[in-house]
């Protein structure tokens, strides 16, 4: 214990040599495992989302595999068509847990579960969030679903597809109910992360942080929040009426027993459709945050980008029907859920044009937060424009279940939302473990990717277009080019992880110290100390514009930004601890 | 409420003692306490949302099910728990009230109460569901009731063959009711939607449907069933909830530990009986009140 020169703390006699953070706060597992600092519930949701993140990937490299040769490349049969049957059943039970594992595990907990919660009360100021306990109850419930969806893996997995749909899943002889049963519990874990963060928005803001005056970022996870508290419990309750069906025979979506299946389809797209929004949302909202700061200009259209979210969240609620178009509804309801689908793409076209109109003559600075961000746009655009093309009822009735719906759902989630959220990783990643990685090889790592996603998802759309059904095990050999192109791609994009995987673990143990601003970012995560202490901040930090970099300069001594007195009105004060 | 309430040192000092590090205020922590509830019970309405939204379309495309069974369930039992419950949310109002005036025997007495109320409820519904399994009046092919809601014997079905019921002149109010409100004499209108093949390919024939095997019973009753069990049960696992909770309180009130400065939990537990009574007062008419 010694006193540390130029960080005094006026009457505090003894400071501590090693600044306490919050990684070193506690060294017990138990103190990791017990914690209510939203920040280490955030690392550990990063942990086990990208633990399910690499399951999921890796069986995504298993399909990719099979899809190599016409028939097959792993699982096919010895000639007849029983053994085919039996062979084609694991191939099922592969694509249907890539699906569970990747939508349920990954994509709608990972950016609110691990850079939300780490980042959201560093972002309004706040210590915590609102109900820290409940917070833990949600990890929790989160990884004891994650348990069961590989326990019923163990049992016997599920081939249903990641839908669910009546009356197969009724039928089929794997462990439905309890993989139902941990999503269902997932799901419930979602519910509360999204009370959780919306009570922290409404009650935690500090003084003079009008909704106006918040992050984009908080904006879009607010929006996220509502559609995970108003849509999660319907899916929760069509799962349990799934289970149910399988326990006690209740008959609803069954019809041998004069029950409705569409009617299920209906309840589970009223919550799966919402969820794509819920998996898309953060990730827009990390983009606002980037595309600002590298280009050091402040965001365009501020209400714009903010509202749009809203819209998202609201519109994103009346358009489950166009999952339904060739299932049995009705020609009015489908020419209405068409035009809603129009509509839902309306607002996150705002958003593009914002982020566009925000770099128009900025300083763009191309380190690897912003190519990610710029490789979103680029993606999404591709993701979100397919996604019009399907919601045209004509063209819909010919694409339908074909691998033009695969493509497009892959440019909108792998490019869209994992993209953004590799984005907000490398953005805050000094800020959560307080190194910096080594950025060239990370530029590269991105090329590489935004290379390989194409090259996986692109033949896709053109094979879909040309009548390739999803799903399939095997195909006509005309589809074979796309097929090996698309493969080619997913290793490609294999590489990239794998060397992502490696920089990142490379910087925990080697990487440089980390800034206090590396990026020169305006809001208030950057007023703490990377990592943050235990408690975030030090000071109660004063609020000002989170998008003005006017008094922000690059000081090459502590190679991160500093602010500097503005000549005029100064909002916020100078706090830098060098 | 509470702004009615003068909350002296004392009870400063035991708010200030309930305070998380995070929060600056008691009313802030108490404010957010109260959203977060009020959004877990939105997402509670949304769970039942689910099944009223099930029942709503069964009973849009089979009106003659609902209007044929919902003559078995007994309105005055239904009745008898709607008030109960009522009453538990008047005593469960109670005892907020008095944990945030600091009365904490009668907090005690409203609690226990309350909890009275929510067995009483358990107690009749359960009488229910079991007169309902010894008729077996239950979901999917465990529906094989012996008499109908008129207390006669409902013909057996033989084999494949359609086995004809000549309608008899019935004389219980029951049926006279409903031959009033049907306009095709003593056989209820039943829906044009293909029944379902009872194979499990689950596709449906192109055949019409053929006539109803007993005149009295329409196809597929045991949807009605099937809906009833899911709604009343989901409700009771929400009152058996709200029993174990209230009887926490109930412990904790034993011990002193509401007043002016502290009540929160009694509010936020008060607010979700509030939505357990609310979600009766709309099953009971229209799963007991069909006609």
């Amino acid at each position: 214990m010694t006193a540390l020169a130029g960080n005094n703390y006026g009457d505090t006699p003894v400071v501590p040599a090693k600044p306490d953070n919050y990684l070193t706060h506690g060294k017990t597992i138990r103190s990791w495992l017990l914690t209510l600092d939203h920040k280490r519930i955030g690392i550990m949701y990063l942990v086990v989302g990208l633990l399910a993140f690499f399951i999921g990937g890796m069986l995504a490299e298993v399909i990719r595999t099979q899809l190599l040769v016409p028939q097959g490349l792993i699982f096919h049969g010895t000639g007849s068509v029983a053994s085919s049957y039996a062979a084609y059943r694991y191939y099922n039970q592969v694509f249907t847990l890539h699906g569970i594992i990747m939508v349920f595990l990954v994509l709608i907990p990972i950016i609110p579960g691990a850079l939300g919660n780490f980042a959201l009360p560093l972002l309004l100021g706040a210590k915590d969030v609102a109900f820290p306990k409940l917070n833990l109850i949600s990890f929790y419930l989160y990884v004891v679903g994650a348990l069961l969806a590989i326990l019923s893996t163990v049992l016997g997995a599920v081939d249903t597809g990641w839908t669910f749909y009546t009356p197969f899943s009724i039928q089929t002889e794997s462990y439905v109910v309890v993989m139902v049963l941990g999503i269902f519990l997932v799901g419930f874990s979602s519910i509360f992360t999204g009370i959780n963060f919306m009570v922290t928005i409404h009650k935690l803001r500090p003084p003079g942080m009008s909704w106006f005056r918040m992050p984009l970022f908080l904006w879009s996870i607010y929006a996220t929040s509502l559609i995970q508290v108003a849509a999660t419990p319907v899916v929760g309750i069509t799962f349990v009426l799934l289970m149910m069906e399988r326990v006690m025979g209740i008959g609803i979506f069954n019809p041998a027993l004069g029950g409705n299946p569409v009617l299920f389809q209906e309840f589970f797209w009223f919550y799966s459709h919402p969820a794509v929004y819920i998996m898309i949302l953060p990730a827009m909202g990390i983009v606002s945050e980037i595309i600002p700061v590298f280009s050091r200009k402040h965001i365009f259209g501020y209400e714009f980008i903010a509202l749009s979210s809203l819209a998202i969240a609201l519109i994103g609620f009346l358009v489950w029907g166009h999952h339904i178009f060739v299932n049995g509804q009705s020609a009015e309801l489908d020419a209405v859920f068409s035009f809603l689908t129009f509509v839902v793409a309306v607002p996150s076209a705002i958003k593009v044009w914002n982020w566009l109109a925000t770099m128009y003559k900025g300083a763009i600075v191309l380190k690897t937060p912003m190519l990610y961000a710029l490789s979103f746009i680029v993606l999404f655009t591709i993701g979100g424009l397919t996604g019009v093309v399907l919601g045209a009822l004509s063209e819909d009735v010919v694409l339908h279940d074909t691998y033009f719906v695969v493509g497009h759902f892959h440019y909108v989630m792998m490019g869209g939302t994992l993209i953004g959220f590799i984005a907000g990783l490398h953005y805050w990643w000094p800020k959560m473990f307080g190194r910096m990685y080594n950025e060239r090889i990370a530029q590269i790592t991105c090329v590489v990717m935004f290379i390989g996603i194409n090259l996986t998802f692109f033949p896709q759309l053109m094979v879909g277009a040309d009548g390739m059904p999803r799903r399939y095990a095997s195909y006509l050999p005309m589809y074979q080019p796309y097929m090996i192109a698309s493969t080619i791609g997913a290793y490609i994009q294999l590489v990239a992880f794998l060397t992502m995987a490696g920089y990142l673990m490379h910087s925990l143990f080697y990487g440089k110290k980390a800034p206090v601003n590396p990026w020169g970012g305006g809001s208030l995560e950057w007023e703490t100390s990377s990592p943050p202490p235990h408690d975030n901040f030090e000071t109660t930090p004063s609020v000002g514009d989170p998008y003005d970099y006017s008094d922000l300069v690059f000081d090459a001594a502590v190679n991160g930004y500093v602010h500097i007195e503005k000549p005029e009105e100064s909002l916020v004060p100078v706090t830098a601890p060098h | 409420m509470s702004e009615a309430i003068a909350i002296n040192a004392t009870e400063e000092q035991v708010a200030r003692a309930h305070l998380a590090h995070h929060f600056d205020t008691p009313q802030q922590q108490f404010d957010a306490g109260t959203l977060g509830m009020w959004m877990f019970l939105a997402t509670e309405m949304l769970l039942f949302s689910g099944l009223f939204c099930a029942y709503a379309v069964f009973r849009a495309t089979h009106p003659e099910v609902f209007r044929y069974a919902g003559q078995y369930l007994d309105p005055v039992s239904g009745l008898i728990n709607a008030l109960i419950l009522l009453t538990s949310g008047l005593t469960m109002a109670l005892a907020v009230r008095f944990a945030q005036t600091g009365k904490r025997f009668a907090l005690s007495l409203c609690l226990a109460l309350t909890m009275l109320g929510g067995v009483a409820f358990l107690a009749i519904h359960a009488k229910e569901y079991f007169d309902n399994g010894q008729a077996k009046l239950l979901w999917g092919t465990h529906y094989a009731p012996t008499v109908g809601p008129n207390g006669k014997p409902i013909a057996p079905v033989v084999g494949l063959v359609p086995l004809v019921v000549k309608p008899k002149p019935v004389a219980s109010a029951g049926w006279q009711q409903l031959n009033a409100l049907g306009k095709t004499g003593f056989v209820v209108s039943h829906s044009d939607i293909m029944p379902a093949p009872t194979g499990p390919s689950g596709v449906a024939t192109s055949q019409k449907p053929a006539a109803p095997e007993n005149p009295f019973q329409p196809a597929n009753v045991q949807i009605f069933f099937g809906i009833y069990f899911l709604m009343t049960g989901l409700h009771s696992l929400h009152v058996i909830i709200g029993i174990i909770v209230i009887g926490w309180l109930l412990i904790r009130s034993f011990r002193g530990e509401f007043g002016p400065g502290y009540n929160a939990p009694v509010v936020y537990v008060g607010m979700y009986w509030g939505v357990v009574d609310m979600v009766w007062m709309f099953l009971f008419p229209l799963l007991y009140l069909i006609h």
